[in-house]
């Protein structure tokens, strides 16, 4: 079963106005991740595969095209179908230093999708056991849940941001090179993580990467994208 | 004779927690015209490592030992006599292009201003000669890029003017402090390949936590971990068989060879751990890892590893 389904997207961006120019930064992308599956997408900076990522959660509008997620077409959801829809579609970031709050303490972070209710009515101390499990998942202590983000390692953060993402329990994750800022043994680290993660959880993954070796080690299929076209898959 | 002899440098920081030991006893010599890279995890020190070598530190520094540069001792000239050094005779490759370059001048401006004030040519020469170490970098249309500010610039073009700036003195040894960093695949390859090529017949240290950078450029190199060498070898033999169960496990960590990560985190500089700084996260430790600190051991060929294993 296509739990992911993409038929010819495009993104356009235009620039000028009298003059004006098109970027295609997809142009016409088909593809599709079955559930479970990781997709891993591969290609070189300046190619369109974190645009491509955005679009797959509907974080920027396509131009044209289509994106069924579990059957149904996000691309024409209201604002409000796609608000129930969204926590079943995460993403994770390049740096995690800026895509966490650098205000909020770590156990606030991890404990926001709680209290907003994605997970239903929660008292304190189920809320508190939840977040002990989640740091002990992704191989953080409780030390760790009074800090700051700016107190913790690259690496520290990348496993805060997975906990917070499993918080919310979404059945399909995209991850943007969530390991391009980390060091060689972290990203190793994370990596595997990562992998235990999905088979745990039993996520789908499109794993977004210019590193050939990594995406090998991630995915189940891999496609290459070239100038906003996916050329490739297998 | 040695082109660079470090010898027992420290280089601590004052910080509200304690004195961050950065480096911490660190014996290094560089060859005339030999390529070494200095490899180790983010906070490993060694960055601080190569700011200590060209003095770019902060007033607070404390920094003890002898950087013995063609005969002279780094640490003991006065700043002037140093910066008529810095740009000319040693020559560094900042990190991270983008905050590095000046976002309001010109990159051919940047480039003309080494040479003015090490090759004493004047403006217009400068300018000229800027434009050819651009083309040297293998950049497209360098008259044209000249007149560009870093922000019309892609990473790998700002890197190669990173490049170009750095080379632009002529200097006999380079320092390049990350020069792959954030490039991708194919870009890194090229500035790989740039470097080695353009560094040939100079002396340089490579500091990187890309291994495969560091084996492609460099003929040497050294491992960092905690503020300390670990181990320093041929870039074959550390690739291929290295001895330190840290470097090891760096090797295995890499996407190609396994992705198998190293248990734990890097120490603290502050309070490192008590004995060998690795054994911690060592997957081979003993009981005399625990209580003593392993000496840098003289293997074949000046090569030097600290490890009692290796013994």
């Amino acid at each position: 079963m296509h739990l992911i389904e993409v038929l010819d997207l495009k993104k356009y961006y235009s620039t000028g106005f009298i003059n004006r120019q098109y970027t295609k930064a997809i142009d016409g992308a088909s593809f599709c991740i079955e559930r479970g599956e990781t997709l891993g997408l591969l290609g070189e900076s300046g190619c369109g595969k974190t645009t491509l990522g955005r679009l797959l959660l509907r974080l920027i509008e396509p131009t044209s095209g289509k994106i069924s997620f579990d059957g149904t077409d996000i691309t024409r959801l209201s604002r409000k179908g796609m608000r129930s829809l969204r926590p079943r579609m995460q993403m994770i970031f390049q740096d995690p230093e800026s895509s966490l709050d650098p205000r909020m303490r770590i156990r606030e972070s991890i404990a926001e999708p709680f209290k907003l209710g994605l997970r239903g009515k929660m008292s304190r101390s189920e809320m508190d056991e939840n977040i002990m499990g989640l740091i002990e998942t992704v191989g953080l202590n409780p030390e760790h849940l009074n800090r700051y983000p700016y107190q913790l390692s690259g690496g520290q953060n990348q496993r805060v941001a997975l906990a917070r993402i499993l918080a919310i329990n979404p059945e399909f994750i995209v991850a943007d090179e969530p390991t391009a800022s980390l060091d060689v043994s972290v990203q190793a680290q994370i990596l595997h993580l990562m992998m235990d993660l999905k088979r745990e959880f039993g996520l789908t993954m499109l794993f977004i990467s210019h590193d050939m070796e990594v995406v090998r080690h991630m995915s189940d299929r891999i496609a290459f994208m070239e100038k906003g076209r996916v050329v490739l898959e297998g | 004779m040695a082109l660079l002899d470090i010898i027992n440098l420290k280089t601590y920081f004052p910080s509200a927690d304690g004195l961050v030991k950065a480096v911490d006893a660190v014996d290094l010599r560089i060859e005339n015209g030999e390529r070494l890279g200095l490899i180790g995890e983010t906070g490993c020190g060694k960055t601080v490592l190569g700011m200590s070598i060209i003095r770019l530190l902060s007033s607070s520094t404390r920094i003890q030992g002898q950087i013995i540069y063609k005969g002279r001792d780094l640490l003991g000239l006065t700043e002037d006599e140093m910066r008529l050094l810095r740009g000319g005779e040693i020559a560094m490759i900042l990190q991270n292009p983008t905050t590095s370059l000046n976002p309001v001048l010109k990159v051919g401006d940047q480039i003309a201003e080494v040479i003015r004030l090490h090759g004493g040519l004047d403006k217009k020469a400068a300018k000229a000669k800027a434009v050819e170490m651009l083309a040297a970098t293998m950049i497209p249309n360098p008259l044209m890029r000249a007149d560009q500010y870093p922000h019309e610039l892609s990473g790998g073009m700002k890197e190669r003017v990173m490049i170009a700036m750095g080379l632009a003195g002529q200097p006999s040894f380079v320092i390049a402090d990350e020069p792959t960093r954030g490039l991708d695949a194919r870009t890194k390859a090229e500035i790989v390949k740039l470097i080695r090529d353009m560094t040939a017949g100079r002396s340089m240290l490579m500091i990187t936590h890309d291994l495969k950078a560091a084996g492609e450029a460099c003929d040497r190199i050294a491992v960092m971990y905690a503020g300390e060498l670990l181990e320093i070898a041929s870039a074959e033999l550390i690739l291929s068989d290295p001895c330190h169960p840290y470097t090891q496990g760096f090797v295995h960590s890499l996407p190609s060879r396994g992705l198998q990560p190293i248990p734990g985190s890097s120490p603290s500089l502050i309070d490192p751990p008590s004995g060998c700084r690795f054994h911690p996260r060592c997957p081979r430790s003993m009981d005399i890892c625990q209580r003593e600190h392993p000496p840098m051991i003289r293997l074949h060929k000046g090569d030097f590893v600290r490890c009692f294993l290796c013994t």
